[in-house]
């Protein structure tokens, strides 16, 4: 992220999406949260080019993130066409403002150390096969074809955090004390995950959304398989910041934008 | 009778067996099951398309790659249509294929495990395509391009790489 950033250069900028009720045009809004749960992680997850621990990992989180991303785009590509107002998958990504995206708080989390990023993504990567598997089923026919391409590699996903979990918290005293700190900083957030709305209930109603409450059950039993395994304690719930959904933020996220979208808005249009 | 359009869908499916995965050249990318279809129309040729993972960066050339050739065999209005269900399979890979990757040192995909949390250590090893032990590591599973895992051969000392099963 560059220091250089102007911090009210995403605030300066103009919206352009009108959040203009939740039933006029709820499968837009939809999609855009399972892109941009997709778009924010896998931007986080490419800060690490460069900078993973060990060369395995590095190449490890660049690849997850080249799939989130990938997995992004063909959202927010399907999610242009529905609107059909002539956004495309990079204007949506560009030229949105922070209050526009539809994302959970968890993943634009900053990446921490090594703990964090992987407790952030097997908190994610959890839920998020749960949710495509029930996804496949889609009566759109793109949406289930994007699910079910999603699916293969959100599993290979949770393979890899689930291993890392294991491995830091089973570690060393360094490694369990921070793999358990991210664990106690981050697990509030994964509440919102479980969270529904009106554009939720429209969407399932529809039969292109998934019931998210009926999912906790197995994802918990995911958690506290893997945290006993990797002798971590699972916090106390308590604490559960919410507001992704529609658009409330952390600070974080307008930093992170603010870096992912200069490029493309100092030259818009530009191609390579 | 095999019709025009039929004889030439299978004209322009010969030339496109040309078409190398840029990253694994030794399969085209009909082999690897990224081609789907040709369809042939009045006036132009639709190519379909789908990718490996979501995010596969060698998409790109591949499409190129295809507008090119057939353009060198006089074909041209080539579009390329990009389709993600149903969503690619290593199953796609023919045995033929598998054991050209083998020869050129990559492991070809078996199946995917049963129980997808087990520890890289306890998986049903991969043997290793150079001296054919299965003494070998898993290091990841995400290797130097999306569809590809790391490990190493403890016999022969030897890194290679797995094309991954999904």
């Amino acid at each position: 992220m560059s220091a250089a950033t102007p911090e009210g250069w995403v605030a300066g900028a103009r919206s352009t999406t009108a959040t203009s009720g939740v039933a006029e045009n709820a499968f837009f809004e939809y999609l855009l949260r399972l892109a941009d749960d997709r778009l924010v992680l896998g931007h986080r997850l490419s800060e690490w080019c460069g900078h993973g621990p060990i060369l395995e990992e590095d190449i490890a989180l660049a690849n997850i993130a080249l799939d989130l991303i990938g997995q992004a785009s063909m959202l927010l590509k399907l999610a242009g066409e529905v609107e059909g107002k002539g956004r495309t998958e990079d204007t949506l990504a560009y030229f949105r403002d922070t209050v526009e995206f539809r994302n959970v708080q968890l993943v634009e989390m900053p990446n921490g150390d090594f703990a964090a990023t992987i407790v952030r993504q097997f908190l994610f990567d959890a839920w998020d096969v749960l949710v495509l598997e029930k996804l496949l089923g889609a009566k759109h026919e793109s949406l289930a074809g994007i699910a079910a391409k999603a699916h293969k590699e959100a599993k290979y996903h949770l393979r890899h955090s689930a291993e890392w979990v294991r491995m830091l918290g089973d570690g060393t005293a360094e490694s369990h004390a921070r793999a358990q700190r991210a664990l106690d900083e981050l697990w509030p957030y994964s509440t919102e995950l479980f969270l529904t709305d009106d554009t939720d209930r429209a969407a399932v109603a529809a039969g292109n959304g998934v019931d998210v409450e009926p999912l906790r059950g197995p994802w918990r039993q995911t958690m506290d398989r893997v945290f006993a395994e990797a002798t971590l304690t699972v916090p106390k719930d308590g604490f559960t910041p919410r507001g992704g959904r529609t658009g409330r933020h952390t600070e974080h996220l307008g930093r992170m934008l603010a870096d992912m979208q200069s490029l493309a808005r100092a030259h818009p249009g530009a191609s390579w | 009778m095999v019709s025009v359009a039929e004889s030439r869908r299978e004209e322009i499916l010969r030339w496109l067996d040309e078409v190398m995965d840029p990253e694994v050249p030794v399969l085209s990318i009909r082999e690897l099951g990224v081609l789907r279809d040709v369809e042939v129309g009045d006036g132009d040729v639709v190519v379909v398309m789908t990718p490996t993972y979501s995010g596969c960066p060698a998409m790109h050339a591949m499409e190129t790659d295809v507008v090119e050739t057939l353009a060198r065999h006089g074909v041209p209005n080539v579009r390329v249509k990009t389709v993600y269900a149903p969503a690619w399979t290593t199953d796609w890979i023919s045995d033929e294929a598998k054991a050209k990757l083998e020869a050129y040192g990559i492991a070809a995909p078996s199946r995917v495990e049963a129980d997808d949390l087990v520890p890289l250590r306890r998986r049903t090893p991969t043997p290793c395509p150079y001296c054919k032990s299965v003494n070998t590591t898993m290091r990841s599973e995400f290797g130097s391009t999306a569809c590809k895992a790391i490990l190493f051969c403890n016999s022969c000392s030897q890194p290679f790489e797995l094309f991954k099963p999904i």
